[in-house]
């Protein structure tokens, strides 16, 4: 069997490494019971057996790439610290929301205590006083399978005071947003676990581990990230880093949606795995549906600039994909195919970016909202040639100066990579300009048609959102 | 309507007593008193804000911030359809408007019955599994109109009221530390490092 009815989109065919789905195939995967006699809890009994800094020294030389979007290496991040500055604290970003990626919610609901575990190991080795999970509100099954196992392992002595008979001890808090994407950059997640509306804040300072929750050193780590810590401690620096390669080592959990025969979610090895085997290959999604044709894919998540067929065999590995024009961000790609309808496509994302604009910077306020709008009329098939200028002008507002994008030959464009300038606090303002960049620079004649066949256009896979299908 | 019950302001208590802020426990607290009640009341608001010590008015700002929370009762079953790109690309429209027909409202509306809200959502984190959609955030995957169908009678037949709890009941195990190994919230006032840490450092 390769794929699990209790762990949806799941496949893991092949005899690919497993870091952290080790225990997807068992459908008790999430209980102490289970967990323990897959080997639980045993890296959080090696981390205790050595120092807090020899434990992170394993971590700073495995090199985890941060997963939850940026790639900041975990060990590199914990020593940015000030080194006289207590309490400490680790909040977890289990708010996975990002358009396009799915794992972050498989793993809290189908192996909730290595979450944990991992947790414990991070709180050891960086001394975090104290752990706060944060779960995206929307997802109920998430907090019941983390909450029943942190009861669990607060009952069995791995989490609370004295830490298996040591001097280690330290809570975990359960803690749950209610729906909004921008709560998931990190400033804006310490934010919402003050009590506050999640609006990012004001950097500098770059990073939470200077000035974070209550003003205080905060380590924000992806719900991935810390998964990879209990098999890392169990099987040591050299096991993880002998997976993928030397600039980014270990696995990587992908989701793959959209247009392909096979989509699900993959534990791939990281920097060596081409775009062109998850589309393509057996293991993989088995290529794109129906037997058509691949038009674009978006190798990142929504926020990524997009990819033609032209960038297939570009492995799955930061600084490559970077340099072609995009970004790796969540880990998520979504496919499409030649029946797509490539503005209504870039529409959908650029919507969802706009609606989850918090509203502080102007130019994400406004330029969203008119990039959504000037988009949609063009999809609606009331465009002039003028919005195609226009919607440069604005993304211009947003991100001055060149936007990355890939390379075609067909179009003579040579690639400029990632990343941007921009003129807003965080992503989310460039996030809705990058599909309507990608997009109108890759497939032009699309927007040309709509706007000079007007409403004769066919509708093909992907239709208006309700929004904007009112306006017709 | 409605101030927390009784054993929702214990709860409450448990919640906030985990926090080295109080205020810190807003959010949660906002669900228990939606949770109570399927929406949150002012009385419930101002309730919250007593509690966390803060005021009406910054409890309100933060609970307008978020999406889950309603301020109007909505339908016992809130069904939220995904139509982000990877649903949008997989027919999420199409589910969209089949069912406004099978329910006889359009998006935002619920049905005079007051049993079903219907709404656009965003990304549900399953995006390999489109298109899907929620009810009361309880994920449905790769749906047809016939599943669609289907799930509504289902759920106006009460046949699926052990899965799918009310508008307003998020997870039904509540995290839960026991008062003998808790470590306790740590303040930011308790400056120093911790006992462990880095007490066993070589260096
Ligand atoms: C708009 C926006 C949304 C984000 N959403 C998430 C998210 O849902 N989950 C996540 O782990 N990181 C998200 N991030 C990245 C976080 O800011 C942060 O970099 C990450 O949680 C750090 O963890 P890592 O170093 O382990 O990856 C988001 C960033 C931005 C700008
Ligand atoms: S870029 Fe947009 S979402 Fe981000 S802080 Fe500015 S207004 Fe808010
Ligand atoms: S796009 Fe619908 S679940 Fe992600």
């Amino acid at each position: 069997m390769s794929s699990y009815p209790w762990a949806a989109g799941y496949i893991d065919d092949g005899d690919r490494p497993k870091i952290v789905t080790s225990r997807f195939h068992l459908e008790d995967g999430y209980t102490l019971e289970r967990y323990q006699a897959t080997g639980g809890y045993d890296g959080l009994r090696r981390a205790l057996a050595k120092s807090p800094a020899e434990v992170h020294d394993e971590v700073r030389g495995a090199t985890i790439l941060g997963r939850g979007g940026a790639g900041f290496p975990a060990g590199t991040k914990w020593g940015l610290m000030p080194a006289d500055k207590y309490p400490r604290y680790l909040v977890v970003n289990g708010d996975e929301s990002e358009p396009g990626t799915y794992k972050d919610r498989l793993l809290m609901e189908r192996d909730p205590h290595q979450l944990i575990e991992g947790c414990l190991i991070a709180a050891y080795a960086a001394g975090l006083a104290q752990v706060f999970l944060y779960i995206r509100g929307e997802m109920p099954l998430a907090h019941e399978r983390v909450g029943q196992a942190l009861n669990e392992a607060y009952a069995a002595g791995y989490v609370g005071t004295n830490i298996l008979g040591t001097d280690f001890s330290v809570d975990i808090v359960l803690h749950w947003g209610a729906g909004a994407y921008v709560v998931g950059e990190e400033t804006a997640l310490i934010e919402s676990l003050e009590g506050k509306r999640g609006e990012p804040r004001l950097k500098p300072p770059f990073f939470p581990a200077a000035i974070g929750l209550y003003g205080q050193p905060t380590i924000v780590n992806n719900v991935e990230t810390l998964s990879n810590l209990p098999w890392l401690l169990v099987n040591g620096m050299e096991a993880y880093t002998a997976i993928g390669t030397q600039t980014s080592p270990g696995t990587r959990m992908v989701a793959v949606s959209g247009h392909v025969n096979r989509p699900g979610v993959y534990e791939i090895v990281n920097g060596t795995t081409t775009f062109r085997d998850l589309l393509y290959g057996d293991e993989f999604c088995q290529g794109i549906r129906n037997g058509n044709e691949l038009k674009a894919f978006v190798p990142g998540g929504g926020s990524a600039p997009w990819f033609t067929p032209e960038q297939l065999d570009l492995p799955f590995e930061g600084r490559l994909v970077g340099a072609a024009g995009s970004m790796l961000g969540s880990g998520a790609i979504m496919v499409m195919d030649h029946t797509t309808d490539i503005p209504a496509a870039a529409l959908t994302l650029t919507h969802f970016y706009a609606a989850e604009s918090c509203g502080q910077c102007t130019p994400c306020r406004e330029g969203g909202t008119w990039l959504e709008r000037v988009l949609s009329r063009i999809v609606d098939g009331n465009g002039t040639p003028a919005d195609l200028d226009q919607l440069l002008e604005i993304g211009e507002s947003i991100c001055p100066g060149a936007f990355p994008h890939a390379s075609s030959s067909a179009l003579g464009l040579e690639a400029t990579p990632f990343p941007y300038k921009m003129t807003t606090i965080c992503f989310v303002g460039p996030s809705a300009y990058a599909p309507v960049h990608s997009a109108l620079t890759l497939f032009r004649s699309e927007f040309e048609a709509k706007i000079t066949r007007r409403n004769s256009i066919p509708v093909t896979a992907v239709h208006a959102t309700p929004e904007t299908a009112g306006a017709h | 309507m409605a101030r927390l019950n009784d054993d929702n302001v214990r709860l409450a208590h448990e919640i906030i007593s985990r926090y080295p802020r109080r205020r810190s426990a807003t959010i949660p607290l906002l669900h228990l008193a939606q949770e109570q009640d399927g929406y949150l009341t002012d009385d419930a608001i101002r309730h919250v804000a007593e509690l966390v010590g803060a005021t009406s008015a910054e409890v309100l700002g933060t609970a307008t911030f978020y999406e889950m929370f309603k301020f109007e009762p909505v339908g016992t079953y809130l069904i939220n359809i995904c139509g982000t790109m990877s649903c949008a690309l997989m027919g999420a429209g199409e589910l969209m408007r089949h069912a406004e027909q099978t329910l006889g409202i359009p998006v935002g509306g619920t049905t005079p019955d007051g049993m079903f809200t219907l709404e656009h959502a965003e990304c549900q984190a399953a995006c390999t599994e489109a298109p899907c959609l929620q009810v009361n955030y309880r994920h449905r995957f790769r749906v047809t109109p016939a599943d669609l169908d289907r799930l509504v009678e289902d759920l106006r037949a009460g046949r699926l009221g052990a899965e799918i709890p009310p508008h307003g009941t998020l997870a039904r195990v509540r995290q839960s530390i026991p008062v003998e190994s808790a470590a306790g919230a740590v303040t930011p006032e308790q400056a120093g490092a911790p006992a462990w840490f880095p007490a066993k450092d070589p260096a």
